[in-house]
C-alpha cells in the first residue's frame, strides 16, 4: 500500500522465525553504534597491536629482510606461550575500554525510557531480549580480542609449518578459550551493570569502577592482610591465572587455578540473577 | 460470539497482597472501557493479559488463546499501548516502529513499509523522521499508538492514551480511536480516568474496585433501554396528568411541581403523550429521554461496591 494513502490494514503477510529475532536487536545496536565516530576510531586503533604482531611475525620468518635490516644475528622473541599471553593481555585492556565505551548503552536507556513494556508486550522473552543486547558487545570484543588471536596463530602456523601446528594446537585452543571467558564476563558485568544504572555515563564510570577499583582492593587486601586472597575480587588477576594455566606460562600469580574458575563462575551467575531481576516488562515498586 | 477476553476466576497476588481477585467476566464488544479508581488493578489487568504478571489463580483467555500457556499466541493478537512515557532513545519514529515491527515478526522490508503507513495514519507524516527524543507528548503518545499497530493486531490494548494530552491533541487521539473501532478491524481495550474518553469511545465497560469487578454493562444496551424512560416537564393545571398517562399505560410519576417521570411500555408513541397534554390545555415545556450516563454508571458502581454482573 502506497504511504500517502492514510488509511489502515492489518498484517496478513508472512512472519520470521521466532527464534532469529534476537538478532534484530543486535542489528539495531550496531546501526546506533557505528553512528559514534569515536567508537569507529577506537575499534580500528584496537587492532593496531594485532597488526604489529602479524608484522613480526611475517618479519620474523623472513630471513632475507632480516638480513636486509642487518638483523640476522639479533635474537627475536619466540612466537610462543608468552607471546600469546602478552597479546591477550594488552587486547583484553583494550576490549575493557571498549565495553566501558559501549555496553552502557546498551540496556540503559531502554531503562531509563521505560521501554521494556514495548519489547515484552510482542512474542519476546526475556532471554531473548539479553542475548539480543549481549551479542552485538560479545561480537565487537572477540573482534578485537580471539578473533585476530587465532588470525596470528594461523599466520605463524603457516608459516612455519605442519610440525609447529600439531605440537602447538595447544595455543589456539587457549586462546579461543583465554579470550572467550574473558568476553563473557566483560559483557555480563557489563550489561548488568548497565542493567541497574539507568543513567548511562554513570553505567560506563560503574564498569570501569568494578574492573579498576577491585583490582586496587584486591592488591590492599593482600599488603594489609599479608594474603593472596585478595586477588580473588581482582578479575584480572583471576583472568591470568587462567590464561597462564591455558598459555603454560608462570605470570607470577598466586591464585590456583581452581579458585580461578570459582570467581569467573561466581560472577557470571550473580551478573545473571542480577539481569534476571532488572529484565522486567515493569518495575515492582515495594 | 467468541469472546475478545475470558477471565475466569482470575486472581493475582503481589507479595502478601491480593491485587485482583477473583475476576470473572466474558468480553465481547468490540471497544470495552476499563474504569475504576486509582489502584484499583486495571493497570495489573492489562499487565496481566499481556502475560507480565503471574496468574495465582484462576485464568485468562484472549480470543480463546491462554495467556499463561499461550503467552507468544496473545503478544502476536494483542498491541499494546502503555501508559508511561515508553520509547528506545536515539531513534527516529520510522526506525522505531519498524524495529517493534520486526520483533513482533514481520520481515524487514514490510516492516519499514508498514512502519511509514502507520505513522502516516496516526497523524505523524513527516515528522517520523525526527529523533523521538524531540517529540513532544502527544506526539510520544501517537508514535507509542503506531507501534500498537504496526503489526495488525486483533486487539488494541490503550492504556490511558489521552493521559496529559492538551484539548486538541486529546480530541485527535479519541477521533483516532473512534476511526480505529469504527474500521472494524480490530477490537479495543481501553483504560481510562476520563470517562468522557471512555463514552465517546466505549460500548461496554467494567469498572473495577479493590481489584475486583463491580460493575459491567454494555452502554450500547443502556443506551437503547433508556430510550424508554422519559421526563417532561409542564405549565399549567396538571392534575389528573399522572393518572391519565399511568391509563395509558406508562409508569408515571410526579418528581416535583410540573414535573414527572415515566417509563413508557413497548411501541409506545411519543405523539400520545402531546395529544394528552393538548387535550388538557397543558404547556409541554421539555420532554427528554432520561439516560444514565457513564459518570452516573460509575459513581454508582463504586458507591455500592459489590454490584455485580
Amino acid at each position: 500500500m502506497a504511504v500517502y494513502k492514510r488509511t489502515y490494514k492489518t498484517y496478513s503477510g508472512p512472519r520470521t522465525l521466532p527464534w532469529s529475532r534476537f538478532l534484530i536487536l543486535t542489528r539495531f545496536s550496531y546501526t546506533r553504534l557505528f553512528q559514534s565516530k569515536f567508537v569507529m576510531f577506537f575499534i580500528s586503533a584496537c587492532f593496531f597491536y594485532p597488526v604489529g604482531c602479524l608484522a613480526f611475525i611475517y618479519f620474523s620468518h623472513n630471513v632475507q629482510l632480516l638480513a636486509l635490516l642487518s638483523l640476522g644475528d639479533a635474537k627475536l622473541p619466540p612466537v610462543d606461550g608468552k607471546f600469546f599471553f602478552t597479546f591477550c593481555k594488552i587486547q583484553s585492556n583494550l576490549a575493557f575500554l571498549l565495553t566501558a565505551l559501549v555496553a552502557p548503552g546498551l540496556i540503559s536507556p531502554d531503562l531509563a525510557n521505560g521501554a521494556m513494556p514495548l519489547y515484552f508486550s510482542r512474542p519476546f522473552s526475556r532471554t531473548e531480549y539479553a542475548l539480543g543486547k549481549i551479542t552485538p558487545l560479545a561480537l565487537l570484543l572477540s573482534l578485537v580480542t580471539w578473533i585476530p588471536g587465532l588470525i596470528l596463530y594461523a599466520a605463524q602456523a603457516g608459516l612455519s609449518g605442519w610440525d609447529w601446528t600439531k605440537q602447538n594446537l595447544w595455543m589456539a585452543e587457549a586462546i579461543f578459550l583465554g579470550l572467550i571467558t574473558w568476553v563473557t564476563i566483560l559483557s555480563l558485568i557489563s550489561l548488568a551493570l548497565s542493567a541497574w544504572v539507568k543513567w548511562k555515563l554513570a553505567a560506563g564510570a560503574l564498569v570501569l569502577a568494578v574492573f579498576v577499583a577491585g583490582a586496587g582492593f584486591g592488591a590492599a587486601i593482600n599488603n594489609v592482610l599479608r594474603t593472596h586472597y585478595g586477588g580473588l575480587i581482582s578479575l584480572n588477576q583471576v583472568v591470568y591465572t587462567i590464561w597462564g594455566e591455558l598459555f603454560r606460562y608462570d605470570w607470577g600469580g598466586q591464585l590456583s587455578l581452581s579458585q580461578a574458575w570459582f570467581v569467573v563462575i561466581f560472577t557470571s551467575a550473580i551478573c545473571l540473577w542480577l539481569l534476571a531481576k532488572r529484565i522486567r516488562p515493569f518495575e515492582v515498586v515495594k | 460470539m467468541q469472546s475478545v477476553i475470558e477471565l475466569a476466576g482470575l486472581g493475582v497476588r503481589f507479595g502478601k497482597r491480593d491485587i485482583l481477585k477473583d475476576l470473572t467476566v466474558a468480553l465481547a464488544g468490540r471497544t470495552i472501557g476499563l474504569l475504576g479508581p486509582n489502584g484499583a488493578g486495571k493497570s495489573t489487568l492489562i499487565q496481566t493479559l499481556m502475560g507480565f504478571c503471574p496468574i495465582t489463580a484462576g485464568s485468562a483467555r484472549v480470543f480463546g488463546h491462554d495467556v499463561k500457556r499461550e503467552t507468544n499466541k496473545v503478544r502476536e493478537l494483542v498491541g499494546y499501548m502503555p501508559e508511561n512515557d515508553s520509547f528506545i532513545a536515539h531513534q527516529s519514529a520510522v526506525s522505531f516502529v519498524r524495529m517493534m515491527a520486526e520483533l513482533s515478526g514481520l520481515p524487514s522490508d514490510a516492516a519499514l513499509e508498514r512502519a511509514h503507513e502507520v505513522l502516516y495514519y496516526v497523524g505523524l507524516g513527516e515528522a517520523r523522521y525526527r529523533q523521538l527524543g524531540t517529540y513532544s507528548l502527544g506526539m510520544k503518545q501517537l508514535a507509542k499508538l503506531a507501534q500498537a499497530l504496526v503489526h495488525g493486531p486483533r486487539l488494541l490494548i490503550l492504556d490511558e492514551p489521552t493521559n496529559g494530552l492538551d484539548p486538541a491533541a486529546r480530541q485527535r487521539m479519541v477521533r483516532l480511536i473512534r476511526e480505529i473501532k469504527e474500521s472494524g478491524q480490530m477490537h479495543l481495550l481501553l483504560c481510562s480516568h476520563l470517562l468522557r474518553d471512555v463514552e465517546e469511545t466505549c460500548e461496554e465497560v467494567l469498572i473495577l474496585k479493590q481489584g475486583r469487578i463491580v460493575h459491567y454493562s454494555n452502554l450500547e444496551e443502556e443506551r437503547r433501554a433508556n430510550k424508554s424512560f422519559v421526563e417532561i416537564e409542564t405549565a399549567g393545571n396538571d392534575a389528573g396528568l399522572a393518572e391519565e398517562l399511568s391509563g395509558l399505560g406508562c409508569n408515571c410519576t410526579a418528581t416535583g411541581t410540573g414535573r414527572f417521570r415515566m417509563l413508557l411500555p413497548e411501541g409506545f408513541e411519543l405523539r400520545e403523550i402531546y395529544r394528552v397534554a393538548a387535550a388538557r390545555d397543558l404547556q409541554l415545556r421539555r420532554l427528554s429521554h432520561r439516560r444514565d450516563t457513564l459518570e452516573d454508571i460509575f459513581l454508582k458502581a463504586i458507591e455500592d461496591g459489590h454490584g455485580g454482573l
